[in-house]
């Protein structure tokens, strides 16, 4: 019988449980890290230079970072109020149609390899997020944070799903090339990149269909949390009326 | 110890060569830096710019240090700089300042006044981005290229963002360094989350180091009967979306679990076919991507960068359609491999 060697999963528990008790997320993947390490003998100094190493090896997913002046700026000149103002300005839009059709036009879009062509910084704060609420804005007049950050998570939401499940189709997507990678390394041939983007299209599809049949059911869930807002604000207002 | 690095050096030279744009990230974090200094109501005022000082020096200083004391100390000194990041922010000595924004009035004034113009800087990001990745990637005068060949979309967007800050100065008036110093505010409103994927890497990197990936394969060949074609299906996609919530990465769970369980069990012995088994596999991992912390770009920066007062409702909202989509891929793997 072989022995089984689980020394090496202590970091996962340690994430779990790190996750599971709040502990900030930096501190639970570097403990989770170091003890990882310390369990299968690693000594300290090439643990601590692996750290390094990974960390300075994978800086190019700070990009982010290089967006937000420009965006920081344009809000600061009102580009938000913009978005709201624009959207106002067309009668017949309605925070679930704007997000549909972002959703759309997001998934094709990633689907032939432009993912950079939106974004969470780029376009949900700056634009979608505003339209979506601007519109929510222009059905029920002013709404309260609550049923804003609803329509402000479905924004972010939009933009995520619509992308994920888009990029796979397109076949020089570093997904598809690293399992095109992986079954050649594992011995498996005659499998072309493109199979495997053919094989995305079904669930891109379904992603597509499911998800604007929940966006479409958002509208009649925002507009029972309106008129549940108006009502509770009516009774506060009766209640402190015979307060007084 | 091997002194002479060659990993910069064997890549073409370029223009945007993205140690330059290392080096942008990292005098962007430290003119921040400078400004949190400067803040004199910041409740953490120290602690929060030592947080963002550490992280900054990695960018400014880590191939400078590459090419004067080699890679050996470079990576000792970065790993005990993301230990300190990691201690300040777990034990909350990272917060948010105090900023001084125009009024919603006056914001919405300069709405007004400058128009539709203000879209025109945000939209030229992806343009510009997406134009130079296809048209200018191959454009080289005197053997320079215009972009590093092996990054060419962070290249692309490092152009782009110069040339929206530009336009923007134009249409706005407000300079570049105005645009930099109002960003403290989306930076710090992000805080530690801009650093959790970095921060997975390493992790990624420790458990190859630890080899997690091979008792992970001997612990799911004891949970696994391999006569039953349906439960293998549903633990290689459930595996995949949970291991991926657990590094915040598909492509960290991918190999891991492909390695043991579909390749072993489904194509070895029942003979299914790989490249469906392997794009449901990889969409069961997005699927999880949707449900965790962990994938702190997509899931908690938004929630930051759109002020939502739980920063767990993208996940929440994600929650439905990423647990239909993973019944949908399991059942449409069951229907297609074998």
């Amino acid at each position: 019988m072989t022995e089984l060697n689980l020394l090496p999963l202590i970091g996962i528990v340690v994430v779990v449980a790190g996750f599971a008790f709040r502990f900030n997320p930096l501190l639970v993947v570097t403990l989770a890290g170091l003890i990882t390490g310390w369990a299968v003998d690693l000594d300290w100094l090439s643990l601590i230079s692996t750290f390094g190493e990974k960390f300075m090896n994978a800086r190019q997913l700070a990009s982010l970072l290089l967006i937000l002046p420009i965006i920081a700026l344009l809000e600061r000149y009102g580009l938000q109020q913009r978005a709201k103002d624009w959207i106002a300005s067309i009668k017949s839009v309605t925070s679930a149609r704007i997000l549909m059709v972002y959703f759309v036009v997001r998934e094709c879009s990633s689907a032939l390899g432009l993912l950079s062509l939106a974004g969470q910084a780029q376009t949900v704060r700056p634009l979608l997020a505003p339209m979506a609420l601007g519109a929510a804005a222009n059905t029920y007049g002013p709404l309260p944070k609550e049923i804003q950050d609803k329509i402000s998570a479905h924004a972010a939401a939009c933009d995520n799903i619509a992308m994920f499940f888009g990029e796979d189709i397109f076949i020089a997507f570093g997904a598809v090339l690293l399992m095109d990678a992986f079954l050649r390394e594992n011995g498996i041939q005659g499998i072309e990149p493109l199979h495997i983007g053919l094989w995305a299209i079904p669930t891109a599809l379904a992603a597509l269909i499911f998800h604007c049949f929940r966006l479409a059911r958002l509208e009649a869930s925002l507009s029972q949390d309106v008129q549940k807002y108006i009502q509770q604000k009516q009774e506060t207002s009766v209640v402190e009326g015979e307060m007084q | 110890m091997n002194v002479i690095s060659t990993t910069t050096s064997l890549a073409p030279p370029a223009v945007f060569e993205i140690n330059h744009v290392f080096l942008v990230i990292g005098l962007l974090v430290a003119f921040l830096v400078i400004k949190t200094l400067k803040d004199k109501g910041h409740p953490k005022r120290y602690s929060t710019a030592l947080f963002w000082g550490l992280f900054g020096n990695v960018f400014l200083f880590g191939d400078i240090s590459i090419t004067l004391f080699g890679e050996q100390v470079t990576h000792v000194w970065v790993g005990f700089s993301v230990i300190a990041i990691a201690l300040l922010a777990g034990f909350g000595y990272v917060s948010q300042g105090t900023y001084e924004q125009l009024s919603e009035q006056q914001k919405k004034q300069s709405a007004d006044s400058i128009g539709n113009k203000l879209f025109i800087p945000a939209v030229l990001i992806p343009i510009i981005t997406v134009i130079s990745t296809v048209l200018l990637s191959d454009i080289n005068l005197f053997g320079l290229y215009l972009f590093d060949q092996q990054h060419i979309t962070l290249g692309a967007l490092t152009l782009a963002c110069l040339v929206a800050l530009l336009v923007g100065w134009r249409y706005t008036g407000g300079s570049p360094l105005i645009a930099v110093g109002e960003s403290r505010r989306l930076v710090d409103s992000i805080g530690w989350a801009a650093i959790l994927p970095q921060m997975l890497a390493m992790l990624g990197g420790v458990f190859i180091v630890a080899q997690t990936g091979d008792s992970i394969k001997e612990l799911v060949t004891l949970f696994v009967t391999p006569e039953n074609k349906f439960m293998l299906v549903v633990i290689y996609c459930v595996g995949m979306a949970i291991f991926t919530m657990i590094m915040g990465n598909a492509f960290a769970a991918f190999p891991v679990m492909t390695a043991g369980i579909a390749m072993p069990f489904l194509i070895e012995m029942h003979g299914a076919s790989p490249a469906p088994l392997v794009a449901l596999g990889m969409y069961s991992g997005y699927c999880g991507t949707l449900m965790t912390p962990m994938a702190a770009n997509f899931n908690i920066v938004p929630a930051a960068l759109l002020d939502l007062n739980d920063k767990y409702q993208v996940i929440k909202v994600q929650i439905p359609t990423a647990l239909m989509l993973l019944t949908f891929n399991i059942v449409l793997m069951y229907w297609v491999i074998f």
